[in-house]
């Protein structure tokens, strides 16, 4: 059987705009990849739950509100005190400058902010997880 | 026009067609196709002959008469410009206040409220699930305490306000009037709209929190209670803004929106309340999105569909009730976070398109706005703009001036009819909240969504800054910042009003309030008595979450 790279794609938080989140599951899976949808109203312990049932070696996050360092450390940290660190985490929306290096350093592994193509989002996955 | 004459530009136009053709082969046009962002063909030119059968009086009529294509009111602009009513709103109801009287003391003529997320959900600001929302998208408001503030110094007998809230709209309405009546304003006095328009949350925008059914009732409590209570105010927003912004195109935007509308109408009518009793104070949101012609003949189609839909379906007699009267935003997804300056041109145009459309009331987008809220100086430029238009270029001195632009009149045709065949496809699956129950409408906006994204990457669909034009730039450095101890603050003033008030008569209007919600009776007076009694939006929220239980979420993917 043939072997794919399972994503994960959540809304974390209260922000409703899921248009961003939809474009890119709907691009990741037409790019060959398994991708799980949460919906909105995630939080940090839902969307962990879900990324270790599912078995993804990605978590993508989208977040509009502002709410991001409150959801995103969290996130990590869990997936640490779950031992499943080796799942990347990625961000997508409206994330301030200032905030992408923080957000680096407690080990979101990239951020992608408005205007970002899908080409870019698929090719970074891609080159950066190994089934 | 007469036989012989209309054969004869037939014939000339033949001729043109055919003259043309040849010279395309040696100065090629730019596309082998125009089309609008609803894929709806643009000819090279049009004639007369495009409009076989156009009758003015029956599809124009005149300003201010039925079929209202033309505009709601005979003398629209040179009578009054539209409102000037810029959305705003975040960290406490102090913040919020003062960027209200600045917007004010600019010239905007009307308030518009945002609040933050967890107000828009039905949550205090001390809630699990606010943490990190707190005064983020909007103002943070936990009680009738904050709203005192927000509107300090604010007559408002003097200036509407419009409140983007939904699910709690009846809680933030019943609030406003507290604070009016602590003003000596009563209720028969302000004027104003709350939002209030559930099904377009189902589908784009996300801040529900009840079921359908039981959403559906309390929207009817309130144009019931304002028919007789609040007689100025607009009880609902039907909204095509949000539909749009999660991908739709012009012709979804105005069938979805009147779909919604129709189940709204349907719904007030099944509970018992007279067509005309309420369906005059029903108004509407439309997005002014890019293409610009597309967008004024979207605003003329969806007057003229709502008059018909009124009148024939619904069978209005009183003509306000056939009257669609809109207020507009500028298309937040249109704005690039590259480049932000060349925002400032989309919004004016897209602005331009609304004026010309007819609109009672106009949002301009802030330039900054794809990266934070607007600063005090973007905001500035947002409302100028309007001013501009207003005051300066002369276009809101005749009414409906496009009209009778065979262009104009062959594509508000061509939007009407498309957008007709969507409202007739919603019909046959039993209306729009069952239209949502399926996953129709979310679907259809979904592959729109995507369609569009594709034509935006692989460079059909030009946006400056991102696939054309593109620089090396540094993101701005003066935008918005939230001032961190906001959440701080907030969380201490909604102790301090917890701890102040009469905790016994708040707990005691609250069981009122669930007994009642398990039965008939109009919400309310009795959520106007807990907000009174400094009842929290959480507090009351969470009884209506007891009785009526939570909306599921379908997941369309």
């Amino acid at each position: 059987m043939d072997k794919r790279i399972r994503v994960l794609v959540a809304k974390a938080g209260l922000d409703g705009h899921d248009r961003g989140a939809k474009i890119i599951a709907q691009s990741l899976r037409d790019a060959g990849m398994e991708v799980i949808y949460t919906g909105l109203r995630q939080t940090p312990e839902q969307i962990v739950k879900t990324a270790l049932q599912e078995d993804v070696q990605v978590i993508g996050i989208s977040c509009l509100s502002g709410a991001h360092m409150h959801l995103l450390p969290p996130i990590v940290q869990k997936l640490k005190e779950s031992e499943a660190s080796d799942i990347m985490v990625l961000l997508g929306g409206v994330i301030p400058a200032e905030d992408i290096t923080d957000l680096k350093k407690t080990g979101v592994k990239e951020v992608f902010t408005p205007g970002t193509p899908t080409s870019r989002v698929i090719e970074f996955i891609k080159n950066n997880v190994q089934l | 026009m007469g036989d012989v004459r209309k054969k004869a530009l037939a014939d000339q136009y033949g001729n043109w067609e055919k003259k043309t053709h040849k010279f395309v082969s040696k100065r090629p046009e730019r596309k082998e196709k125009f089309t609008t962002e609803s894929n709806i063909t643009i000819q090279r030119t049009y004639t007369p002959l495009d409009l076989e059968g156009f009758d003015y009086l029956d599809q124009l009529g005149m300003p201010g008469e039925y079929p209202y294509t033309r505009g709601v009111q005979p003398t629209m602009y040179r009578g009054r410009y539209w409102t000037m009513r810029q959305y705003a709103g975040f960290g406490t109801a102090e913040e919020t206040n003062a960027r209200f009287k600045y917007l004010l003391k600019q010239g905007q003529t009307g308030l518009s409220v945002a609040f933050d997320l967890p107000t828009q959900i039905g949550y205090d600001s001390d809630h699990y699930l606010a943490m990190g929302e707190i005064g983020k998208v909007g103002v943070a408001i936990d009680s009738l305490a904050d709203m005192e503030i927000l509107f300090d110094g604010i007559p408002l007998d003097k200036v509407s306000c419009s409140m983007t809230i939904n699910a709690p709209a009846a809680i933030l309405l019943a609030m406003y009037i507290a604070v009016a009546e602590k003003q000596g304003v009563s209720a028969g006095q302000i004027s104003g709209t709350i939002q209030n328009d559930i099904l377009k949350e189902y589908v784009a925008r996300g801040t529900y929190i009840f079921p359908p059914k039981e959403s559906m009732k309390l929207i009817t409590d309130i144009f019931a209670y304002c028919s007789t209570n609040v007689p100025n105010w607009n009880t609902i927003s039907i909204s095509g803004y949000h539909i749009r912004e999660a991908g739709a195109n012009a012709v979804q935007e105005i069938a979805f929106t009147l779909a919604n509308g129709i189940a709204y109408v349907e719904a007030a009518v099944k509970a018992g309340l007279d067509v005309d009793d309420f369906a005059p104070r029903l108004s509407f949101f439309f997005n002014a999105h890019t293409n610009f012609f597309e967008e004024v003949c979207k605003y003329r189609a969806a007057r003229r569909l709502w008059a018909r839909i009124m009148k024939e379906r619904f069978g209005a007699r009183d003509p306000k009730s056939m009257m669609l009267r809109f207020h507009t935003q500028t298309g937040g997804s249109t704005l690039t976070a590259q480049q932000p300056d060349v925002n400032i041109m989309r919004v004016a145009y897209q602005a331009l398109s609304a004026v010309l459309g007819g609109t009672q009331s106009l949002h301009t987008n802030s330039k900054d706005e794809a990266l934070a809220l607007p600063n005090e100086h973007s905001v500035l430029i947002a409302l100028r703009t309007q001013q501009v238009i207003a005051e300066e270029i002369g276009v809101a001195d005749s009414v409906d001036p496009l009209a009778g632009s065979y262009f104009i009149e062959k594509l508000t045709n061509e939007i009407e009819e498309q957008a007709m065949e969507y409202i007739k496809k919603i019909d046959e699956l039993g209306g729009s909240p069952k239209a949502i129950e399926e996953g129709f409408i979310q679907r259809e906006i979904q592959d729109n969504a995507y369609k569009y994204q594709r034509s935006v990457e692989s460079n059909e669909k030009v946006v400056i800054g991102v696939n054309k034009y593109v620089i090396d730039e540094k993101p701005p450095t003066d935008l918005q910042k939230l001032d961190p101890e906001i959440a701080q603050r907030q969380l201490q003033k909604l102790q301090g009003v917890k701890s102040n008030r009469d905790s016994q008569k708040v707990t005691a209007c609250l069981e009122r309030l669930k007994e009642a919600a398990k039965g008939t009776d109009n919400l309310m007076p009795y959520i106007l008595e807990a907000v009174k009694d400094y009842a929290t939006l959480g507090e009351i929220c969470g009884v209506l979450r007891g009785v009526y239980g939570e909306y599921e979420q379908r997941i369309n993917f």
